[in-house]
């Protein structure tokens, strides 16, 4: 493998960050103008919203089954084994739930988009696509960028509702606790605050799958090993940027919420 | 239609050029990738219903030539015309407009490979957002022109590399463009499909007259092109009486970056150039 000079690799990320924010910029801006897709759109939200529907039921029921268990073990300890709805509650609404479905739909959807579009690349379809006066990022990074950002929000939703069922069927069920006591903390814990904070992370998280998986999936040279490299970048980039998004966006509800 | 998608009911731009105004002109053109500087200072010009041959070894810019006539890349110096319009002043809306009037045809086909044939030929007129019958009607006659209207139906991963080629050149001619760009459309193909697509890029010139330019690495392909014409009548391509030879076609050979030759194909064959007589034989 060749070896950059530090130069020369500051260069390239530069340059990453330049065409990365460039991208994102014009898909945004396709938004505002005509011509839109809108049955792309549609055909997008089918394959990232339905699509994504079973990995994150069962990741968000089983990850509610998990807190119920782990969160009762250490509550015995205090005597406050009451307090399991409000905690999974809170755990899956301001944070396991829309970091999780995150990680999910990113594993599952900008390794789509990334090997899609770097399939496309690399056998020249995007160019015929210009070539027939067609804008490749109005045909395929913003339709989607609204189905991501659209489905993300009500997947979040769901995969809320799945951990906290979850983790009252573990109550019930394994614990013997109450089922209206459980459901009944957890429905109280939660404020306003917490809603939004649960609710505004989806948006950040789509925004990241949709544009890191197009771009990496754009910027694809080198054929079929190309592709597989750009799916993996995709995934891991974007993966970590939700991590660093859902920090940011915490410190953020915290400063603005108090909680 | 929206203003950003390709406009294919604006008039032919070939009419409204100036008589003295070449359809295609590159005028000290270089271009760089990374350490490897592929063109440099290629000038040329295409008239109108010119076919100008591209030749050169291989990796010597032919197709970036292409992408460059284009718009698909810009050059780092230099000046590509296309229309009378200079391709580095124009917004992306108006590049994507002057699009439409070009076709081109892809080293690989570049068919899309989620659509079938008829979409694909379409494709240009489902984002004119024309009626369905119509669609089907210039899809049927594109296909009919290619002799592939049976494969109307079926996808790209179903087609042979020749076919393939063809529906690219019915994607290519559909909108009947002012300029075809072929990126050798011969490429990889036996002799006698090869001699086929040549056939058909032949009837499209002598038919349509549209200006094009072409790549191709078989030397015989060009030649077959440069001494043979369509017979309408008989339907099929026939060489000329007397070993007349096409006047608009011509030819432009590319080595290390700069053009070593660019006339017609009697100076080619004539020529007393020791690397371009090395080259033809």
């Amino acid at each position: 493998m060749k070896l950059l000079s530090p130069e020369a690799y500051a260069k390239d990320i530069v340059t990453s960050v330049q065409e990365y924010s460039l991208l994102c910029g014009r898909a945004i801006a396709c938004l505002f103008s005509k011509p839109r897709y809108v049955a792309d759109i549609y055909t997008q939200m089918d394959s990232i919203g339905v699509g994504s529907l079973p990995i994150v039921v069962l990741t968000g029921f089983f990850t509610g089954c998990v807190l119920a268990l782990q969160a009762a073990v250490s509550l015995k300890e205090f005597g406050a084994v009451n307090m399991t709805g409000r905690l999974v509650s809170l755990s899956m609404v301001k944070e396991l739930g829309p970091v999780l479905t995150g990680l999910m739909v990113s594993g599952r959807n900008a390794s789509g988009m990334a090997s899609e579009l770097g399939s496309m690349k690399v056998t020249e379809q995007i160019d015929a696509m210009r070539a027939l006066g067609t804008d490749p990022i109005r045909k395929l990074v913003a339709p989607r960028l609204v189905a991501t950002v659209f489905m993300m929000f009500f997947l979040t939703i769901i995969s809320d509702a799945c951990g906290i069922g979850g983790g009252g069927l573990v109550a019930v069920t394994l614990l013997r606790l109450n089922g209206a006591s459980y459901f009944h903390t957890g429905y109280m814990s939660l404020v306003h605050g917490d809603v939004v904070e649960g609710l505004t992370k989806p948006l950040f998280s789509a925004f990241i799958i949709a544009t890191i998986g197009c771009f990496y999936g754009l910027q694809t040279t080198g054929g079929t090993r190309g592709v597989g490299r750009s799916t993996t970048q995709a995934v891991v980039v974007s993966s970590v940027l939700i991590i660093l998004m859902d920090f940011m966006v915490t410190q953020l509800m915290i400063d603005f919420f108090g909680r | 239609m929206g203003d950003a998608t390709a406009e294919l009911s604006q008039p032919s731009l070939v009419d409204t050029l100036p008589p003295n105004v070449p359809v295609v002109e590159f005028e000290d053109v270089h271009l760089r990738f990374d350490e490897n500087e592929v063109l440099r200072g290629v000038s040329f010009r295409v008239e109108r219903g010119e076919m100008r041959i591209i030749l050169g070894p291989a990796g010597v810019g032919k197709s970036v030539l292409m992408k460059l006539a284009n718009g698909l890349l810009q050059p780092d110096s230099g000046v590509v015309r296309v229309f009378g319009k200079d391709l580095c002043t124009l917004t992306l809306r108006e590049m994507f407009a002057l699009r439409a009037h070009v076709g081109m045809v892809f080293q690989e086909s570049a068919l899309f490979d989620s659509l079938n044939v008829e979409d694909n030929v379409a494709y240009r007129l489902h984002e004119e957002h024309l009626p369905e019958e119509e669609i089907h009607t210039q899809v049927v006659e594109a296909l009919r022109f290619v002799e592939l209207e049976k494969a109307i139906y079926k996808f790209p991963a179903e087609l042979s590399g020749g076919m393939r080629r063809r529906v690219s050149i019915a994607r290519a001619i559909i909108s009947k463009p002012d300029l075809i760009l072929y990126d050798s459309p011969t490429g990889g193909l036996d002799p006698i499909t090869s001699n086929t697509i040549i056939e058909l890029v032949v009837k499209q010139r002598d038919v349509s007259h549209t200006t094009s330019l072409l790549i191709t690495h078989r030397l015989q392909d060009a030649f077959t092109m440069a001494t043979h014409r369509w017979n309408a009548e008989l339907g099929t391509m026939e060489k000329m009486p007397g070993n007349e030879l096409d006047e608009r076609t011509k030819f432009l050979v590319l080595n290390e970056g700069r053009v070593v030759f660019d006339g017609s194909t009697r100076e080619l064959t004539h020529t007393e150039d020791p690397w371009l007589k090395a080259f033809l034989e």
